[in-house]
């Protein structure tokens, strides 16, 4: 324990150790977060859940932090809820017995582009006559766009982009961007300053209602940005630091402590176990990894467990066995092992108690080493298509971006996140694997 | 003290009497050609026979390579014999079985050559004397700590729980010798076997750790088998010597019959070689025996030092192997020169 201490305590005069402890504890603490906040279930429901549950969110949209490096200020997504509270509904009741029902979006737009689209999503509540409803625009300047009326049906989408006839009420422009543009200007500009939408409702029955939403789709959304799908990239960033992390140290674990364990009971028993496991490394050596698991991902299971059982299984008999081998055919020379015979010690206990404990200094940077190798393995098996069909990663994302040629509209957020997230896993653990190696093994120092 | 005495009551049952009982012993290892086929063997061991009595301690001597490593294996039950047997009070320990063999080795102590390698680098002293306890099944973690307790003030390692929570590597060479000693003694052992155990220790903890060594002998009436190619902590330590040449024992006898008497050729180049401090030495030239040590493959027909020897004799030395002629009290010498003495 003392020493475990006095190792770590050696570790933080390194200051890359130090950035990359700084790296991997925000690493861990974000993935808590996220299993925390989006539980699984729910982050399955937010990445595949369908058009319903995206719906509010702009297609193909940066990160909204994008603003603060341009110019120009990007439009970002508002909506509009007859539900919100500061969203009132005044109702009267005609002489005719009809009720009218008025209530108003107001629209701060301090934007220097155009929104991506606008869309009214409606509920209407009746029985058999339809409310019906009207739409109308109030720019800053003071000018009233009649936008449409319709009959509200039970459920209803009203784009505005697809409005043929608003389009040639605002001069054959696109509708979504000319309502709120300069009057006149060519190209259009924006003109900035407080919007109201006013709707009213006709309603002819007596518990008969509407209730609205508008999305104003902005050009950035959230913190990540979105994909083709609408999905928030944020959902599957997130997920893809517990699952990459997982991913890593299980395989780093389950292989390293495997292969130590066959190699040292090789070594120890020697004969023909030894030769055994020596001729399955050359064999297992020659084979390679990533074309096996594409087939199993192919023909039998992508999912990410099988895949890392695979993965485990390939790379126990690899060039560790070789590597540990060296180190314990000199161990198990030395007096002391002789001298734990000679009081008795059984095989077993000389392999884990003797053996074992030699090499762990020499173990821990190559596991941590390890961990980041397997991150990418697991990427690159998703960038392929072989990722979990359920499960959100990096991998995945970065698979999307460049089959939706993302590069090629110059949506770089969506290839550089989860490129970036990568890099910065596999450096942290690459630099704590450095500094432990240089901890744990002292002639490194000097190089 | 009145603690030591105690001790000493109940471990000593001063018994006479054979406790060790080599006979014939053969050691061979096989040689593989291209990892399979027999290409010979290494007789590193090729019939040796001795009796050790209780309390005995007797000096195995002979130059690097004359398989009195590989006897001492044997004797520790680590080297399976080849032919011949060894028998532990009465029982034979090709006969013993594993539960049999476990006991053997906790019967029999070992000190090794180098304290610092004997010592496993991560383990605490306090560990390192558990570990025997714990394989040889005492569960109780506090009759263990007693043990480890009484054994370290045997060795004289005191205060003790300074060095229970100590790293080899944090005590000095003589400190870790001790620590090899007790580990040796923790089983309450009946044999000890100590391979050059100061060898590689400074001048000035030599006497000491010898003098512990013999002081322990004779409160626990131990048998001691101390191997060694220095002549000069040989006539402090035994009361027989055996030399070994070439896998086989030429002289066996009573250490200070032997340092005033001796008779094989072999011995007398080995004492000629041992140095003396004198500085009239310095420019006097030593005789050594031309050629040397025999491959322990193929060894020479007749008496093994025959093609090294300056008494050999024709026709009788180079073909038939000498067997042990008496030339003194208890003393043997496998030599055809003392052929006629034994008549």
């Amino acid at each position: 324990m003392k020493s475990l201490q006095r190792s770590f305590k050696e570790l933080l005069r390194y200051p890359s150790a130090v950035a990359s402890l700084a790296i991997i504890l925000v690493l861990l603490i974000v993935s808590a977060y996220t299993l925390i906040a989006i539980p699984y279930g729910e982050a399955i429901v937010l990445w595949r859940g369908g058009e319903n549950i995206w719906y509010q969110s702009p297609k193909n949209a940066p990160p909204a932090w994008t603003n603060f490096f341009t110019s120009k200020k990007l439009v970002e997504t508002m909506i509009f809820n007859t539900d919100d509270e500061d969203i009132n509904k005044t109702y009267e009741v005609s002489e005719a017995g009809n009720q009218t029902v008025t209530f108003e979006f107001p629209i701060d737009y301090q934007f220097d582009t155009f929104p991506q689209e606008l869309t009214l999503f409606t509920k209407g509540t009746f029985v058999e006559k339809a409310p019906f409803i009207s739409i109308v625009l109030v720019t800053p300047d003071g000018r009233e766009i009649r936008i449409t009326d319709f009959a509200v049906q039970k459920t209803g989408t009203y784009r505005f982009s697809q409005d043929d006839r608003l389009a040639r009420r605002v001069g054959n422009q696109f509708p979504h961007e000319a309502i709120f543009a300069q009057p006149g200007s060519d190209p259009l500009v924006p003109l900035k300053g407080e919007y109201v939408m006013k709707l009213s409702l006709v309603t002819f029955e007596a518990d008969s209602d509407v209730d609205a939403e508008l999305v104003v789709y902005g050009q950035v959304y959230g913190i990540a940005g979105t994909d083709h799908l609408r999905r928030d990239l944020k959902v599957a960033l997130l997920w893809g630091i517990p699952v990459a992390l997982a991913f890593g140290l299980l395989a780093a674990l389950g292989t390293t402590i495997t292969t130590m364990s066959i190699s040292a009971i090789g070594t120890w028993y020697g004969g023909w176990v030894d030769e055994l496991i020596q001729r399955i490394t050359e064999v297992n050596l020659v084979l390679p990894l990533l074309p096996i698991l594409i087939m199993v991902g192919t023909f039998y299971d992508r999912s990410i467990w099988t895949i890392l059982g695979v993965t485990i299984l390939f790379s126990i008999f690899g060039g560790g066995i070789k590597t540990y081998r060296a180190i314990f055919m000199q161990v198990k020379e030395s007096p002391y092992i002789e001298a734990a015979r000679a009081y008795g010690a059984g095989s077993g206990r000389i392999i884990f108690q003797y053996l074992v404990p030699r090499i762990i200094p020499m173990l821990i940077p190559q596991l941590v080493t390890l961990i980041p190798s397997y991150v990418f393995l697991e990427a690159s098996l998703a960038v392929l298509g072989l990722g979990d069909p359920v499960l959100p990663t990096w991998g995945k994302v970065i698979q999307d971006a460049q089959s939706n040629g993302a590069l090629y509209q110059g949506l770089y957020y969506w290839v550089l996140e989860p490129a970036v997230l990568l890099m910065l896993t596999g450096l942290a653990f690459a630099m704590l694997g450095f500094s432990l190696d240089r901890v744990f093994n002292p002639r490194l120092r000097g190089i | 003290m009145t603690e030591n005495n105690v001790v000493v009551d109940t471990r000593t049952e001063h018994k006479e009497g054979k406790l060790l009982t080599i006979e014939n012993l053969q050691v061979w290892f096989e040689l593989r050609r291209f990892g399979f086929g027999n290409a010979g063997y290494v007789k590193a061991v090729d019939g040796v026979n001795f009796d050790l009595h209780y309390g005995e301690a007797i000096a195995v001597v002979g130059e690097s390579g004359c398989g009195k490593s590989s006897l001492m294996k044997t004797i520790l039950g680590l080297n399976i014999p080849t032919r011949g047997e060894v028998t532990f009070d009465g029982t034979k320990i090709s006969g013993m079985g594993t539960k049999g063999l476990k006991w053997y080795r906790s019967q029999v102590g070992y000190v090794q050559q180098d304290p610092f390698g004997a010592l496993a680098p991560f383990m605490t002293v306090e560990r390192i004397l558990e570990e025997p306890l714990i394989i040889n099944g005492v569960k109780s973690k506090t009759e263990r700590l007693r043990r480890i307790h009484k054994t370290m003030e045997e060795v004289k390692m005191f205060p003790v729980d300074d060095f229970l929570n100590k790293f080899p590597h944090m005590l000095s060479g003589g400190q870790q010798q001790r620590v090899v000693i007790a580990r040796a003694m923790i089983m309450e052992p009946k044999i000890i076997v100590a391979d050059e155990p100061v060898s590689m220790l400074d001048a000035s903890v030599r006497v000491e750790i010898l003098k512990l060594m013999r002081g322990l002998q004779e409160t626990h009436n131990l048998a001691m088998i101390f191997i060694t190619h220095d002549l000069s902590t040989v006539r402090f330590f035994s009361e027989r010597i055996f030399v070994m040449y070439a896998g086989k024992m030429v002289e066996k006898s009573p250490v200070d019959e032997l340092l005033d008497d001796p008779r094989h050729p072999y011995t007398l180049a080995l004492l000629a070689a041992s140095p003396e401090p004198d500085a009239a030495n310095a420019h006097t030239y030593k005789e050594v025996p031309p050629g040397e040590p025999p491959s322990l493959v193929t060894p020479p027909p007749g008496c093994r030092f025959h093609p090294r020897c300056p008494h050999v004799i024709k026709g009788l030395c180079d073909e038939k192997e000498p067997p042990e002629f008496l030339t003194g009290p208890e003393h043997y010498t496998a030599c055809w020169l003392f052929q006629s003495e034994q008549a």
